[in-house]
């Protein structure tokens, strides 16, 4: 380690103690203000697990039942606080455990230390008993990651992980410990890492480009903004809102920036991309200055981009370099943190509300709801749909709950029709796309924050992929609510098969166990529904628990999600059946 | 022209990190894209490292590439230049029979005229280095392929910028 490439703190937290690397590690955890961890022990992590146990009133350790729970209950504990998510594991099986977790979090920029157990240093290379190269495999997935193979080294690359992990745009870092340096004795101080030199966290938003972005909005007669998970990571939710309200821009977001503007909120034209809404994603092409907020063009979110936004200039706030001009072409990037940009460019922009152009969402907005939104939450048909179940829980949540979804139809309808008043409200895997995730991550999310209602809304498939953190859920007594959509098929899958593959429903239904009876396995409150009548009934007695509860929905087979942009089209190329 | 593909030279100057040359690799192959030469080895700052690949893009996609190696965390700062912005060559040995040196006039004059060097000589061999441009090097090989070459081996290309490259600024900024 060259001691020079990294600033710290002045003065350590403590003064110099002779103790063990293992020890070392639950108290560089607990000077970064780690409260929970998650994670699974180990043989080669098990030094470190002794020293939870000693430090068990100080640092709470979640023994989740599997280390991909682990991984996703740390992503959902840092998605809803803006905390770091810390995860463990052993070497080797455990280790890969955490990887889809990972994949998760570097995606989707989520704040994450990764510690794992390996087998001691002299034995690296040897194929030895559960070592796997966890450093090499992990390294695509990790925003950072490194060995330790000395004791000594732990503070400052524990320091190093955590200032990583949360600083810029934030991801995932792993941190490898051989066993032999988690029981080396070396004298411990601790200082946090404040800079690294050859890692730029952010810069400072130069003022030319905020001008030349202002300029831009205010010569604009038909702007638009589209915004991202970059205005909930920066905590820019207040500047957000100032400007769209002071320039009286319609606004848009992706899935993982929903929830940063209520949802009520007169501005808020709802979600673009494959399954968003209509409005936004047809006048996406009709703009004449797109703003992008931290957000990042991805695929789902442009369809094709030869056709996207071809008509409009583009500014992208960002604070990720490698993002500018990566697929969508740029007029002016303002480079830096949200907060500050946006702050930047609020008095400079003039006040306005361009209310005909935004009379024309309203419309398109009203031709969605006769076609689809009607019918999703108010249903005439028999069968239940997934959209009414949402409309219920916002109804007796009142908008106040977070909710976390899994993949799949369930969670489009989730994320289209959740209504949201407060910020990190949406936890929803968005860049890998990876079912499971909201078992686990509700966990972290209700952990993190107790006051407030978490519901987790998962598809009968995606449940099955982590249905074993429902033993987490009833040790920990986290009360979390989980609703399951249930329409006895990959739900997602199926549609693509109907819409793109004439109806050869090649391995997507399921036949389903009694998923009352294995909730109530796990000694967890759990009811099922198959009748309208009974919804919202249930709703009620789920947000009414004090515990944990389970809630099956029976929905209708085979619902398709729309409106939908097919893979390929452009955006305004949009179906609404 | 945006899609005329070009060489490039890219040039990283890094902290010395086991895994970095991973990373770095991992950038390119993810994105099918060939490497023609890689060569790590330090640069004029003490403790700071330099790595120089060559490869053949457009500039669009040389610049996004140029983006991702940045933004890993242990590179201290990326660059690519063109051919005419950078002063460049390749080494090379060459391993050939002996008896050629005494026996063949032309091995002599190829050479004196090439500025190769004879690194050893003995019973059965001896050894030639060149360095230069590619073609020049070549240009050797296909000369000495008439005799037979033992042995042949290549270097990565090295280079460096006419321009300045801002690097030790950088640094003294951050300390
Ligand atoms: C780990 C993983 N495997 C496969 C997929 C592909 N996939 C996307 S949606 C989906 C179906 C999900 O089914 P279900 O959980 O029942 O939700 P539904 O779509 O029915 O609401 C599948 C298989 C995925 N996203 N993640
Ligand atoms: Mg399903």
């Amino acid at each position: 380690m060259n001691i020079e490439t990294v600033k710290t703190t002045e003065t350590a937290t403590e003064n110099t103690v002779r103790i063990s690397g293992s020890e070392a590690i639950i108290k560089c955890l607990i000077a970064e203000g780690v409260e929970t961890l998650y994670g699974y022990p180990g043989g080669a992590i098990m030094p470190v697990y002794d020293e939870l146990y000693k430090y068990r009133d100080q640092i709470h350790h979640v023994l989740t039942r599997h280390e991909q729970g682990a991984a996703h209950a740390a992503q959902g504990y840092a998605r809803i606080s803006g905390k770091v998510g810390v995860a463990m594991a052993t070497s080797g099986p455990g280790a890969t455990n955490l990887i889809t977790g990972i994949a998760d979090a570097q995606i989707d920029s989520t704040p994450l230390v990764c510690v794992t157990g390996q087998v001691a240093s002299h034995l690296l290379g040897s194929d030895a008993f559960q070592e796997t190269d966890i450093v090499g495999i992990s390294t695509p997935v990790t925003k950072w990651n490194v060995q330790i193979t000395k004791a000594a080294d732990i503070p400052e690359v524990m320091a190093k992980a955590f200032y990583i992990a949360k600083s810029g745009r934030p991801g995932p870092v792993l941190v490898d410990i051989t066993k032999d340096a988690q029981f080396e004795e070396f004298d411990f101080s601790y200082k946090k890492c404040t800079s690294v030199r050859s890692y730029k966290a952010s810069c400072v938003p130069s003022s030319v480009s905020i001008q030349k972005a202002a300029d831009l909005i205010n010569s604009a007669k038909k702007p638009m903004i589209v915004w991202g998970q970059g205005v909930i990571l920066g905590k820019a939710e207040a500047e957000l809102k100032a400007v769209i309200e002071k320039a009286g821009i319609p606004s848009a977001w992706t899935i993982l920036g929903a929830s940063a503007i209520p949802t009520e909120h007169p501005l808020n034209i709802g979600m673009v991309g494959m399954h968003g809404n209509y409005a936004p994603n047809m006048l996406t092409n009709e703009c004449d200055v797109l703003i992008a907020i931290g957000m990042r063009f991805d695929d789902r979110v442009t369809g094709s981009l030869s056709t996207y936004a071809k008509q409009a200039k583009v500014i992208h706030f960002e604070i990720d370099p490698a993002e500018i001009d990566k697929n969508v072409k740029t007029d002016v990037a303002v480079l830096g943190d949200s907060k500050l940009s946006l702050a930047g460019l609020l008095p400079l922009l003039n006040e306005t509300t361009h209310a005909t152009w935004h009379q024309k969402f309203k419309d398109l907005y009203a031709i969605e709801f006769e076609k689809i939104i009607k019918d999703d939450l108010h249903p005439t048909k028999e069968g239940l749909t997934m959209g009414e179940v949402i409309n219920q829980i916002n109804l007796q949540t009142n908008g106040d709950a977070a909710i976390v979804s899994d993949v799949g139809q369930h969670q489009m309808i989730a994320c289209r029709y959740a209504k949201f008043n407060k910020s990190k409200s949406n936890i929803t895997s968005g860049g890998l796309g990876t079912m499971g995730f909201a078992l686990p991550a509700a966990i972290g999310a209700k952990m993190a924050a107790p006051d407030r209602d978490v519901v987790a809304i998962i598809g009968d498939g995606g449940f099955q992929m982590n249905i074993q953190e429902l033993g987490t859920i009833f040790q920990q007594k986290v009360p979390v609510k989980i609703v399951v959509l249930n329409n006895e098929f990959l739900g997602m899958v199926r549609q693509w098969q109907q819409l793109f593959f004439d109806k050869r429903y090649a391995s997507t239904e399921m036949t389903n166990p009694n998923f009352v009876a294995i909730a109530k396995g796990y000694y967890i409150d759990a009811k099922k529904v198959t009748k309208r009548e009974e919804l919202a009934d249930a709703v009620a007695e789920m947000m009414a628990c004090e515990g944990a509860y389970f809630l099956e929905v029976c929905v209708e087979k085979e619902d398709n999600v729309f409106p939908m942009i097919p893979t390929g089209a452009s955006v305004s190329e949009i179906r609404l059946s | 022209m945006e899609d005329t593909i070009n060489t490039y030279t890219i040039s990283i100057y890094t902290e010395n990190n086991i895994g970095l040359l991973n990373r770095i690799s991992a950038i390119f192959q993810r994105r099918h894209i060939n490497v023609e030469s890689l060569n790590t080895s330090i640069s004029e700052i003490e403790g700071v490292s330099r790595f120089t690949i060559v490869v053949n893009l457009t500039e669009e996609r040389m610049k996004k590439i140029i983006g991702q190696i940045e933004k890993q965390v242990e590179v201290i700062k990326a660059y690519y230049h063109t051919d005419e912005e950078t002063i460049y060559q390749e080494s090379c040995m060459f391993k050939l029979r002996s008896d050629l040196l005494f026996e063949e006039r032309e091995i002599q004059n190829i050479i004196k005229e090439s500025n190769a060097r004879i690194v050893t000589v003995n019973k059965e061999f001896f050894v030639l280095e060149k360095s230069g441009k590619r073609n020049e090097i070549e240009q050797l090989y296909r000369e000495f392929s008439a005799y037979g070459i033992m042995q042949f081996v290549r270097s990565g290309r090295i280079a460096v910028t006419k321009q300045e490259m801002k690097i030790s600024q950088m640094l003294v900024a951050f300390n």
